[in-house]
């Protein structure tokens, strides 16, 4: 058996509670190890990659004891990708991070930063419904850290509503896996999957109960309308490169979504039937409608990319909803795209709320600063993929989008949400950029004379910072890289998205790969344990089912 | 029991709920505490209600009590209790840091009528 799939969760683990404990105010020693785990990670994630990318369905059992009882970490085409997804997107938010000097300006930012790695690529991995809660847990109480990062009072009130918010969102999470419990007698999703089809009569309510209550936790987490509030001010206010890193949180919800509503709860499944159609869809149009009018409406460029971030999870979840081949390989491709598009707009803002001096990142006219036309242009070609126009990747994400909705019965609603809410998404980010970057030089112009005495400028028409730094401009510049890659690789990239939906719609593969995979015998640590090992096998399957007859 | 048990879950995440909505952080932060209590003995009732069974598995033995919620329960106290931590902690320095302990509103503002709180 490999190990190697419980790496990207090991390593961060290690790495950070290492940087906790043995190199605390040493912070080249914790910049150099925190870029040396992000580097091995990325390494690791296109490893497991590589390797599911044939179709392979690895399994790990932890702690070697068989599936329903032990739990189990599954690398297959879909976790893999988003753990690629979330180390890529990782590396250059760290750099941006080191070379913008966040990480110094509060304690322990690469070990939370880590831990957050940790919660998200375990999230990703994990074969076990209660193991998801414990990670979504992990990666929450590392972003309540990383939220309050270097404190400030404003961030901190943001910092509450979040926590708050999640706190109930977890509290929902516990319930629903309670409920599936008791109905189904297991939590593992491979076995809950032969056992949630088996259910009949009665139990299929509460199946629906618990399904309806899952889809609200990952909503939340996913930022569907009307449990989006928690995102705009935490985002906004949450320091530029955690918001980037932020931007694969929302995913995990949209990747929770596609693996439940395949595999334990498929759109075949007489119980929870109509779902996605009844509620999902419409309310993930609402959201890219909202979100969209957002960005229009923002009077803060923190906000306007936390409004697109609604946006285009919206435009995700959608896709998600059609439950189709062909929606789901649409959504993965916008999910690649949105991630790295929304991560490089915070890590721009950043930029701009540095230099800006006394403006910030409000939308109005202030002084040019040096770097302006680097940042600009940045700007533009970030909101260009952001709002879908042609030729980056939100184009084609669109595009795949609008061609996997061709057939629901809803298309003539998706069609012309997505694109009106394309084009006011284009309006509000034509607005914000060139209100910030082009009428910068029309306030210019009433500044000069009083250059001379600079003291008596007041403090938010005083010119500000030096130009942007090196370091932070190349982390910014290889998210946008990785944008056009994905462009100009859209063939393999959306051919691997196909087989990952049809590996997702015949789960039979999955199934068998966790439930085979053999560990240790189950009475070899029972010393006064004295069955048999026949015999023990069969009341070990008994007992499996024996919570769900005992209830 | 089966009574008792569920309309103490019931009770909990009512008055749970009820202090979650007040505008204040310490009803919040003792709501959210209510319902992850609420929780905790829903996840320990999902196993089945059972008095005085052991929860061991073994051949032959009819009565037992499920070991898995309680397992599960045993984490998500630690959990819960962790969490509850954290947002005391930051809550805290939210209200040291603006001066007023509002949950609606991100933007500090100064309230004439309250004047400056006392530290």
């Amino acid at each position: 058996m490999t190990h190697w799939i419980v790496a990207p969760v090991i390593l961060p683990a290690l790495l950070a509670a290492f940087m906790v404990l043995a190199t605390r105010g040493n912070p080249t020693v914790q910049r150099t190890l925190s870029v040396a785990g992000a580097v091995a990670l990325v390494a690791i994630a296109a490893g497991l990659a590589w390797q599911a990318g044939g179709g392979t369905v690895t399994v790990y059992l932890l702690g070697d004891w068989a599936a329903p009882f032990g739990i189990v970490l599954v690398a297959d085409r879909l976790s893999t990708f988003m753990v690629l997804l979330a180390s890529v997107l990782a590396l250059p938010v760290l750099l941006y991070a080191i070379g913008s000097g966040w990480d110094l300006k509060g304690r322990h930012f690469h070990a939370l930063f880590h831990f957050q790695l940790m919660g998200i690529t375990g999230a990703f991995l994990t074969g076990d419904l209660f193991n998801l809660f414990v990670f979504f847990e992990v990666l929450l109480i590392a972003s309540y850290g990383l939220v309050v990062h270097s404190g400030g009072a404003i961030r901190l009130k943001a910092g509450v509503q979040y926590v708050v918010f999640n706190l109930l969102g977890s509290t929902l999470f516990l319930f629903a896996l309670g409920t599936i419990y008791a109905e189904a007698g297991s939590l593992n999703m491979a076995d809950l999957a032969g056992r949630v089809a088996g259910i009949e009569g009665d139990g299929t309510a509460a199946i629906r109960v618990a399904a309806v209550l899952l889809l609200l936790v990952f909503a939340v987490k996913a930022a569907l309308v009307p449990v989006h509030f928690w995102l705009p001010a935490a985002y906004a206010e949450a320091p530029g490169p955690v918001a980037a890193l932020f931007a694969i949180m929302t995913k995990v919800g949209a990747y929770a979504i596609i693996r439940v509503y395949t595999l334990v709860f498929p759109p075949e499944l007489e119980a929870t039937a109509g779902l996605h159609g009844t509620w999902l869809l419409p309310l993930a149009l609402v959201s890219t409608a909202l979100g969209m009018l957002g960005v229009l409406a923002a009077r803060r460029l923190d906000r306007l990319v936390a409004f697109a971030v609604i946006g285009s999870m919206g435009m995700v979840l959608t896709s998600v909803a059609l439950l189709t081949q062909e929606g789901v390989a649409a959504a993965l491709y916008y999910i690649a795209h949105s991630t790295l598009a929304t991560a490089a707009l915070f890590l721009l803002v950043d930029v701009v709320e540095e230099r800006r001096g006394g403006h910030g990142v409000r939308i109005e006219g202030a002084p040019s600063f040096a770097g302006g036309p680097l940042v600009a242009g940045m700007f533009f070609a970030g909101a260009i993929a952001m709002t879908g126009l042609p030729p980056l990747s939100g184009f084609l994400g669109k595009l795949l989008i609008l061609d996997a909705a061709v057939a629901s019965p809803l298309a003539p609603w998706i069609w012309a949400v997505i694109l009106g809410s394309s084009l006011v998404a284009v309006l509000g980010f034509a607005r914000a950029g060139s209100t910030v970057f082009w009428k910068s030089r029309e306030v210019d112009m009433p500044d000069t004379p009083d250059t001379e005495q600079d003291d008596a400028v007041p403090a938010h028409l005083q010119r500000a910072g030096p130009a942007p730094r090196a370091l932070p401009m190349v982390a910014v510049g290889t998210l946008l890289a990785l944008l056009v890659a994905l462009t100009v690789f859209a063939g393999p990239v959306t051919a691997h998205m196909r087989a990952t939906a049809a590996q997702l719609f015949a789960p039979e593969p999955y199934i068998s790969a966790v439930m085979s995979a053999q560990g240790k015998e189950l009475d070899s640590h029972g010393d006064e344990y004295e069955g048999d090992v026949a015999a023990t096998e069969g009341g070990s399957a008994e007992s499996s089912g024996g919570s769900g007859e005992g209830y | 029991m089966e009574l008792l048990v569920s309309s103490a879950i019931g009770i909990l995440t009512a008055a749970g709920l009820y202090l979650v909505l007040r505008l204040r952080t310490f009803p919040v932060i003792v709501g959210t505490a209510l319902l992850t209590y609420a929780v905790n003995v829903f996840l320990f009732a999902s196993g089945g209600l059972t008095t005085g069974a052991p929860p061991i598995l073994r051949d032959g033995v009819e009565t037992y009590a499920d070991p898995l919620p309680q397992a599960l329960v045993l984490t998500a106290i630690v959990i819960s209790f962790g969490m509850t931590a954290v947002v005391v902690v930051i809550a805290l320095g939210a209200y040291l840091g603006a001066g007023e302990d509002r949950m609606n509103d991100t933007r500090p503002r100064v309230d004439p009528a309250r004047g400056e709180p006392g530290e």
